[in-house]
């Protein structure tokens, strides 16, 4: 067993767990925050995208015990219970970004790590390339890319 | 998984004394490779040593004429670097083709490098531009260190610790991917250096990367795409699977080749 002392979304979580456990088991099993998901489990499809330390990667393909000591944010942290969505998140469901709605965590964290990256002001065809690692079997990524356009200029507006 | 024990050393000469006294130790650095392997039952490290807290293991510099990344470098920094980028901006170019952006973050040149899989690419720009792998025990030169399919020079107790890319004149690495796996089908990185032009590819030796002799001496008379006009591959030892056959890898070493003496002259 390893002991792990990991923020998530703001809240300090002490655990002692068995080194295998992988990032999204840890926050979907050990926190109950299943908003972050398992497509492929290959690291190919992005379902799991969370941001660690600032930065989207795939918790399937990651340790808990690799990110022992990090800040961790998922899609439960991009806003509180209750209160308005997140620019991104708002912006998915205006422009119709979604249909079943499994890629949409994984989606929006990686559409926040983009604009963290690269800004407000995205054109088409970045948004496309910057979206490699997330796959989408519903929409045929048309309204994600419109949404996450749509959230980066949102995002830059003061709350 | 198969369990295994996790331990997370701050230095490298810690790493290197759990390695040498554990039966089946293996060393994790970004994990994009060996958590998927281990996920699959492929590989069953009895203990998996974290290089993430080693401190100096991912510094970008220039030293002398000489690029220095590293080990821990992850793929996203290489291609982000302002030093990389003003120096060798095809190095650049190539980490920021590696994955997608997730995987960027958290893949490394050291652990790529140590896997050698025979369609990554860091191989072909450290064979193209002649760099130094640099280990806690000695300096490796290309030719030294990669020694075929997934395997390297590196002693069991070895740890890769940086690279030192010489910067060339003129570079570029291009890319053919599997629209698949977005792996390197060819990937072709050319470099002219002052002394001498190397042509390497990546993705279809059957022994991982490999030079291209006949394409370096015409492009050293002349660097240029037409010095490579006439000039082709030989198929023998070239992988072949369901993605492309052998003969059509040798087809496209030629015309990436091509594409990468344009991309260098441009």
């Amino acid at each position: 067993m390893a002991k792990v002392s990991i923020t998530v979304n703001g809240t300090v979580h002490s655990a002692n767990i068995d080194p295998r456990t992988l990032l999204v088991q840890f926050l979907r099993e050990n926190l109950r925050l299943t908003g972050t998901h398992v497509g492929c489990d290959t690291s190919q499809c992005g379902a799991c995208v969370v941001h660690v330390n600032g930065k989207a990667v795939k918790s399937c393909t990651t340790l808990t015990v690799m990110a022992d000591g990090a800040d961790v944010l998922t899609i439960e942290g991009l806003a509180a219970d209750g209160a308005p969505l997140h620019p991104m998140q708002e912006a998915f469901r205006e422009n119709h970004g979604l249909q079943c709605g499994f890629c949409t965590p994984g989606m929006i964290m990686t559409a926040v790590d983009l604009v963290n990256r690269k800004g407000h002001d995205l054109d088409d065809h970045t948004i496309r390339e910057e979206l490699e690692g997330n796959l989408c079997r519903c929409t045929g990524y048309h309204n994600i890319v419109k949404s996450i356009a749509a959230g980066a200029k949102a995002m830059a507006k003061p709350a | 998984m198969y369990e295994f024990k996790f331990s997370r050393p701050a230095t490298v000469r810690q790493a290197a004394n759990l390695l040498a006294k554990t039966e089946d130790a293996k060393l994790i650095a970004g994990g994009h490779t060996l958590v998927p392997v281990m996920k699959q039952r492929l590989a069953r490290p009895a203990q998996l040593i974290d290089l993430s807290k080693v401190e100096g293991l991912d510094t970008i510099e220039m030293k002398g004429r000489s690029l220095v990344i590293g080990a821990m470098a992850r793929h996203a920094s290489v291609a982000n670097s302002a030093i990389v980028k003003a120096n060798i901006p095809s190095l650049a170019n190539l980490a920021s083709m590696i994955g997608d952006p997730a995987v960027r973050h958290m893949g490394t040149i050291g652990g790529s490098l140590a896997n050698n899989d025979p369609t990554a690419d860091y191989p072909a720009a450290v064979m193209a531009l002649d760099a130094t792998v640099v280990t806690n025990k000695r300096k490796l030169k290309p030719e030294e260190f990669f020694q075929g399919l997934f395997t390297t020079a590196l002693a069991p107790d070895e740890i890769i610790t940086r690279v030192q890319f010489p910067v060339p004149k003129k570079a570029a690495y291009i890319k053919f991917r599997n629209q698949a796996s977005r792996y390197a089908l060819v990937g072709v990185f050319v470099a002219k250096r002052p002394s001498e032009v190397r042509v390497a590819v990546t993705g279809a030796g059957g022994d991982g990367v490999f030079r291209v002799p006949q394409f370096e001496e015409a492009l050293k008379k002349r660097f240029s795409p037409k010095s490579l006009d006439g000039l082709t591959v030989s198929a023998d030892g070239l992988n072949s699977d369901l993605h492309g056959s052998a003969e059509y890898r040798a087809h496209l070493i030629g015309v990436i080749a091509r594409r990468a003496v344009e991309a260098a002259n441009a």
